[in-house]
């Protein structure tokens, strides 16, 4: 062990802030997290700033302006390790709809002047700019996850993360399957646990915001959602949401969107 | 002055620039610049089915999700001539106090309260002062708590529906905080006390202010749009008041009323115009600490958030005691086409929503009025209002009071559009 505190550095692109707030929200653990580490940028909890090279970058949110792109390669250049915080960094996040639409076309419909507007056509994931060394998802992230990947970091072991389904946390918390139970459409089964199976146990289904999970049977989720619609397009929706950019969902509605078509 | 330059402006929720552009030691140009990207949001609305709404808009704000849900789901019932049960009325009220108690102990401890402490942030504060930072998040975490009982979790709660909620959030949960409340009732008035004694910089403008108002509670949602001024408008009619217009240095868009005048949303515009409404030990707060409304001073906006943060816990109480949840936590919908309108006050203030929606439910138009972009003309004035003070402070001590004006405003830029970077600059 060193004796140096190791260098964090929290760093926001194109987001709600949700992610960050998840940090200022360890009530109980913050006073002793800011012990172990040295907090040396943080904009949205300090004015201090410290200069870099950090030992972690965590960073929120999506690239989507010619300027995120520089300033992602500075937050590399600048930092040991970089995770990607959250489903706008991991999987572009709900901006990331732009990717499958015109992103003129949005720009009309929200502002008066587009041509005031400085705007990639895409929003795009973290790792496709610079490379990644961990990958949390969530929209929000789960504090509790949070915590653990920074302990592992410190204690330089692989962080302890579920890779199973939602599923598993609706059988752990004995939620019955809103499926099976009330032919409620959820996309549980192909996301990745973590949230804690929330939705189900509110009794609706779960739409996605941890991203997809590994080793899904897609095909067989999506004809099974696509017998149980409650308006149409329902299960293209689903998928093509707050994850909707993540190559498995979108793979999924890619194939299921011409089917629709063709129902027409 | 020489030129002052801050690269990015600390403890606010987003990315934005200030300008200010001095001639002969008077500012000829201010201008708060909005970098934050923009995200387009009423552009991925469209055709999206109305009950994905709460959920997508939540994902404006990280730290006030809760208004967007609930502005959405008022706009979408509305458009569809749905009412909700009272039960879901009243736990809606109870949602917003987690969101208020969460947000205002945020913005006052975190946010704004190292600027009158002189630190540079409530970590710094932790070391000098680490009871009044341990209460200060207790005080959040309480917020958040309820949050989580009610909806799943703090950020992006998952319970909120068109029509009420999904399901009625667990009583015994709920009761349980109670004790919790009850120190957060008292640890409230604390900070009102605290807010009470501190140094504020000195500025008083003649603000419009604008505010839900209801007759029978504090104004947080349903009511009119109420302005000083006196006009009074059904939310319906609240476009006909209050024009949104997009501005070349930023992302975000500015408001102005009918009459092109500035105005101002947020704590100290529903203070002063809804303190009749506020719960007894509130209002009892105002008087023991001599509050003297109304209050015209930006930064006391902190005062006003204290004395809410009163209010919430109180009204978080009442409605966990009479907490009884009976019948269907949501009414079912029968779609139709039409156009609604919706309007909740977030934490920052009124935030508006308008949908029209086609026969299947599948929106067809939205449009998104934050807070943060109705007072961003304002605080371009405020920051006008205040150069001729501080022009003549040292360097620090003048980018430290511009930036903390803007700071006092809890501006949300993720909403508005999210950094703030501060630039002095000698024509």
């Amino acid at each position: 062990m060193t004796t140096k505190k190791p260098a964090v550095a929290v760093y926001k692109f194109s987001s709600c802030d949700g992610c960050q707030l998840s940090i200022l929200n360890m009530e109980d653990e913050l006073l002793n997290l800011a012990e172990a580490i040295d907090i040396a940028f943080f904009l949205e909890a300090t004015r201090a700033q410290k200069p870099g090279p950090y030992d972690i970058a965590l960073v929120e949110g999506s690239i989507t302006t010619p300027h995120e792109i520089e300033r992602i390669r500075e937050v590399r250049a600048n930092a040991k390790v970089v995770i990607a915080l959250g489903t706008c960094a991991t999987a572009g996040g709900i901006q990331a709809l732009r990717n499958f639409a015109s992103a003129e076309e949005y720009a009309k419909v929200v502002y008066a002047h587009p041509e005031y507007l400085h705007y990639l056509q895409t929003a795009t994931p973290i790792a496709e700019h610079i490379q990644v060394d961990m990958e949390l998802w969530g929209c929000p992230v789960n504090k509790a996850q949070v915590i653990e990947v920074i302990v592992a970091l410190l204690n330089n072991r692989r962080p302890n993360l579920p890779p199973h389904s939602v599923c598993l946390e609706c059988k752990r918390r004995g939620t019955p399957c809103v499926i099976v139970d009330k032919g409620i459409p959820c996309i549980g089964p192909a996301t990745q646990a973590g949230c804690g199976a929330i939705c189900p146990a509110m009794g609706r289904g779960c739409y996605g915001c941890f991203g997809p999970a590994r080793d899904v049977n897609t095909d067989a989720m999506a004809n099974m959602l696509l017998k149980m619609e409650r308006y149409p397009g329902e299960t293209a929706r689903l998928f093509r949401g707050i994850s909707g950019y993540a190559p498995t969902f979108r793979t999924i509605v890619d194939e299921i969107l011409p089917a629709n078509e063709e129902a027409k | 002055m020489k030129n002052i330059e801050v690269p990015a402006l600390a403890r606010v929720e987003g990315e934005g620039g200030l300008y200010i552009g001095l001639e002969n030691g008077k500012a000829v140009e201010i201008r708060l610049d909005i970098y934050e990207p923009p995200r387009f949001f009423e552009g991925f609305l469209k055709d999206r089915f109305l009950q994905e709404v709460p959920d997508i808009t939540a994902r404006i704000c990280g730290i006030c999700p809760v208004a967007y849900q609930m502005s959405a789901a008022y706009a979408l019932e509305h458009a569809l001539g749905v009412k909700i049960s009272p039960q879901a009325r009243a736990l809606r009220r109870l949602m917003y106090c987690g969101e208020y108690i969460e947000s205002h102990a945020l913005h006052i401890y975190m946010l704004q309260a190292p600027d009158l402490l002189g630190k540079e942030s409530a970590l710094e504060l932790a070391a000098e002062s680490p009871e009044v930072v341990k209460n200060a998040l207790r005080l959040k975490k309480i917020g958040n708590e309820l949050l989580r009982i009610i909806g799943g979790r703090s950020v992006h709660p998952v319970n909120v529906c068109v029509g009420g909620f999904y399901s009625w959030p667990d009583e015994k949960a709920l009761k349980a905080l109670l004790p919790d409340l009850e120190w957060g009732l008292n640890a409230a008035l604390d900070t009102v006390k605290l807010a009470t004694s501190l140094h504020y910089p000195y500025l008083e403008i003649d603000y419009e202010f604008v505010a839900l108002h209801h007759p029978d509670e504090y104004g947080v949602i349903e009511g009119g749009v109420l302005s000083s001024t006196g006009r009074k408008l059904s939310i319906v009619e609240y476009e006909t008041g209050y024009i949104e217009e997009h501005v070349r240095h930023s992302n975000a868009l500015h408001s102005h009323t009918v009459d092109n005048n500035t105005y101002l949303v947020g704590p100290l515009a529903r203070l002063n115009l809804n303190h009749e409404q506020l719960l007894p030990k509130a209002k009892q707060a105002l008087k023991d600490y001599k509050i003297q409304l109304p209050l015209k001073n930006p930064y006391k906006s902190l005062i006003a958030r204290a004395i809410e943060l009163v209010h919430f816990y109180e009204e978080a109480i009442q409605l966990v005691k009479e907490y009884k949840p009976t019948g269907p936590a949501h009414v079912e919908l029968k779609l139709k086409a039409g156009e609604g309108s919706g309007a909740t006050e977030a934490p920052r203030g009124l935030l508006y929503h308008r949908y029209k929606i086609d026969a299947n439910g599948m929106i067809q138009f939205a449009k998104i009025t934050p807070p943060t972009a109705q007072n961003l003309p304002r605080i371009e004035a405020d920051l006008f209002a205040l150069t001729p003070r501080i022009i003549n402070m040292p360097e620090a001590e003048a980018t430290r009071t511009a930036e903390h004006l803007v700071r006092s405003y809890d501006p949300c830029i993720s909403c508005a559009t999210h950094f703030l970077k501060l630039k002095v600059e000698e024509k």
